[in-house]
Parts: structure tokens; C-alpha cells; sequence
């Protein structure tokens, strides 16, 4: 499936790492900006793998961003070893959370990063066991 | 309005510099909210916030926004300011609270975000 990609990237993410969260992103932003994507496809792109970054961080143990282009796609895959998500509906609602209190002393934990994702992406799903962990697929149509 | 000029009428201080061609700012963003920001912020916005760890500056570099402008005389640690010089986010700080410094952006002209101006 992975035979004609354009380009493959794959990035580590710790949970609870609050320093290194968003290098993914960062990356990823510099590579599509290298090879001349549209800034508003980049805009929804670093938006979704955030927004994704920041879940790992926020809620696993630990996990990793898939980056991949193909010539007429960008996709995303954010996977991670965690609690998973027990209420998928409730969690794609604005403004449920389920993020610890110091977290959202930050800012973060307003229960709009799912929400935020489905709205920049053009296909997300979402696989997640309650227990193991959490698997985001996100793409993008160029 | 050019983001010098901001500075200078509202005698904001620089934390970490100015960027080396001045940007004309034409929109602002107000919250605390990383998500909010993420999701509605217009490209090259002022964002004015009370946040201030190196999440705040990833975000601002991730979205090209013009600045991060802290409110309250908050001055952020030095790990945020490091952040900002490696990734050349202008971060500024005012005394004046939240409310006030929006008005006086929104008085020079700046105004926030609608669907239209995202979309366009």
C-alpha cells in the first residue's frame, strides 16, 4: 500500500512530555512547506497532527505520529498505548474532556481537539480499546 | 497596521525580538483556550493570552501568528523564551489586562476572526 508513497515520516511521542510535544508537527510543517504544499492544506494538517501530538501526550503512555503523502493524499496516523477512549460518542462532543486538572491549567483539555480534527481533516477514524490504546487515521485529499 | 507600530502605540515590551521584516497585522485573537486558538485563529493573528509555557509558542509557529502578546505584566519562564528565539515566534507582554489591551488592538484597526476571513 506503502509502495508509491511520496514521502514517509514517523515520530516518537511521550506521554506527559510537555517540552518535546509538537516537534512532530513542526516537522511535519517544514517538510510540507520544503515541497511547496498549499498553506492552507498545511494549515489542516499541523492542525489535525497537533491536535493529535497533544492527545498522546496529554492521555497515553506513549506513541507515535505516521506521516505519509502519496500524490493526491496526505495521511495521518496517530497511535498510542493508553487508556483508549471509553466514550467515543461523548469525546467527539465539544467540550468533553477527560484531561487532568494541571493539564488544563495549560489550556489544553477544552474537549475541542477531536472535534478540531474531524473538522480539518476529509476521512477520520478512530479505533480504540479501553485499556490498550487508541489508533487515529486522518486524511487529507490534494 | 505593521506589528512595530502596535508596539509602539501600546508601548508593548519585546521578549524576544521583532521579526526582521515588518509584518502588517490586520487580525487579532483573544483566549486561553490552545485548542480555541488552534482551531479558530486566523493565519498571521496577534494572539492576546495569559498563557505562557512552550506549548503556547509551538502553536504560534505552527499557525504563523504574527505574535504572542502575554497580558497582566506575566512574563513567561525561560524555557517559553528560548522556544521562541529558536523558532522566531515575537513574543510581547503588557501590564494592561485582557479586556483592555483587546480594545485598544481593536481601536488601531485590528478585528478578529469570522468564518469569511478563515475561509478566504
Amino acid at each position: 500500500m506503502n509502495g508509491n508513497a511520496r514521502l514517509e515520516m514517523r515520530f516518537q511521542v511521550n506521554g506527559n512530555d510537555f517540552i518535546q510535544a509538537g516537534e512532530a508537527s513542526s516537522k511535519i510543517k517544514r517538510t510540507l512547506q520544503q515541497i511547496g504544499i498549499d498553506s492552507r492544506v498545511i494549515r489542516r494538517v499541523v492542525i489535525s497532527s497537533y491536535e493529535a501530538e497533544m492527545n498522546i501526550t496529554i492521555h497515553a503512555y506513549r506513541g507515535e505520529i505516521l506521516f505519509t503523502i502519496w500524490p493526491n493524499l496526505i495521511q495521518i496516523v496517530a497511535q498510542d498505548e493508553g487508556p483508549g477512549i471509553s466514550d467515543l460518542e461523548a469525546a467527539m462532543q465539544e467540550g468533553y474532556s477527560t484531561a487532568p486538572e494541571n493539564v488544563r491549567q495549560m489550556g489544553f483539555g477544552a474537549g475541542m481537539g477531536l472535534p478540531n480534527m474531524k473538522k480539518n481533516t476529509d476521512e477520520m477514524q478512530i479505533e480504540t480499546e479501553e485499556g490498550r490504546g487508541t489508533r487515529i487515521t486522518m486524511k487529507i485529499y490534494l | 497596521m505593521t506589528l512595530s507600530e502596535i508596539v509602539r502605540q501600546l508601548d508593548l515590551k519585546v521578549l524576544t525580538f521583532m521579526p526582521e521584516n515588518d509584518l502588517e497585522v490586520r487580525y487579532g485573537y483573544a483566549s486561553d483556550l490552545l485548542s480555541d486558538v488552534l482551531g479558530q485563529a486566523p493565519p498571521g493573528a496577534l494572539w492576546v493570552t495569559l498563557q505562557c509555557h512552550p506549548n503556547v509558542i509551538a502553536i504560534a509557529s505552527l499557525l504563523d501568528l504574527s505574535a504572542v502578546l502575554l497580558v497582566g505584566g506575566i512574563l513567561p519562564d525561560q524555557a517559553t523564551l528560548e522556544r521562541g528565539q529558536e523558532t522566531g515566534v515575537t513574543i510581547l507582554s503588557t501590564e494592561l489586562p485582557t479586556f483592555e489591551i483587546v480594545g485598544r488592538l481593536y481601536q488601531l484597526g485590528l478585528r478578529g476572526s469570522t468564518r469569511s476571513c478563515l475561509d478566504g
